[in-house]
């Protein structure tokens, strides 16, 4: 293991120590979306998804 | 009579005020890619090792979340930005520089850069033409955020190269769901400070961009 991972994994623990208690936030005070909200967002991830096939496809 | 004037003068100058925090991210945004574009010219002129690419990214990470919020409603604010996104664009060039001296290196930047920006801008139309609040996604986005970091976290001592390339595909999901997010809370109001907006959609564009960088690199190299 050489110095630059072991910074990468310092800087990631602590991004993860400073995001979580935002994150427990959200969690408490996001509105929880219905069916047809989550679809919203899962057919254009679908499609991004899709997309980025195509892209390997190209490659 | 009167109250119905006031209610419809009330929203028209909050469809104003939201434009003009829309207006002004796109803005903003436009010139800070195009600065990271000039930033990372600069960083592959100037030969510069791998290692820049880390220190820029912790850098510019640590700046956006412990500096910029302070200054984010003064001027010093748009200087801060054009500080991050100049450090990350300057961090990119010597990966810039390793895929380009790929066998096709060209096509995979050029695929990868061309990608990004459709992404971005297809995910950005939809979220406008449909005027969806994506408000509820907020939690779901950065406990599947977090789950990613402990994944790229565990990889630096698994090193799975499959486990990395299932990281990029998600980070790429991830994003998208931010840019819907992000979109939709400018335009319901939720964001109106449009240099915090900037920095939002930034970082979802950066990490994309890497992200597609390191898939295509990997598949387009596997013979």
């Amino acid at each position: 293991m050489n110095w630059m991972e072991i910074i990468s994994a310092l800087a990631l623990v602590m991004f993860i120590i400073v995001l979580l208690p935002a994150t427990r936030n959200m969690m408490k005070n996001s509105a929880r979306g219905t069916s047809a909200d989550w679809m919203g967002f899962v057919i254009p991830v679908v499609v991004v998804f899709l997309f980025i096939m195509f892209l390997v496809k190209l490659v | 009579m009167n109250q119905n004037y006031s209610t419809a003068a009330q929203r028209s100058s909050s469809a104003i005020a939201t434009n003009k925090v829309l207006r002004s991210t796109y803005m903003l945004l436009s010139l800070t890619l195009l600065f990271s574009g000039l930033t990372a010219a600069l960083s592959m002129f100037m030969n510069m090792p791998p290692m820049t690419y880390m220190i820029s990214v912790i850098g510019g990470m640590v700046i956006a979340m412990f500096v910029l919020p302070r200054f984010a409603n003064s001027s010093a604010g748009i200087g801060i930005v054009f500080l991050i996104t100049g450090m990350l664009g300057f961090g990119l060039g010597p990966i810039l520089s390793m895929y380009a001296s790929l066998p096709n290196g060209g096509n995979i930047i050029t695929l990868s850069l061309g990608g990004t920006g459709v992404i971005f801008m297809g995910l950005s139309a939809y979220a406008l033409a449909t005027r969806k609040d994506f408000s509820f996604m907020g939690g779901f986005l950065m406990v599947g955020f977090l789950l990613v970091l402990l994944a790229a976290l565990a990889n630096i001592f698994l090193q799975i190269p499959a486990m990395s390339l299932m990281i990029s595909a998600v980070v790429i999901m991830i994003m998208s769901g931010f840019i819907l997010y992000d979109t939709s809370r400018i335009i319901h109001g939720g964001e109106t400070n449009y240099v915090l907006a900037t920095i939002g959609l930034y970082m979802t564009i950066f990490n994309i961009f890497i992200s597609l960088l390191h898939i295509l690199g990997i598949m387009g190299n596997d013979d």
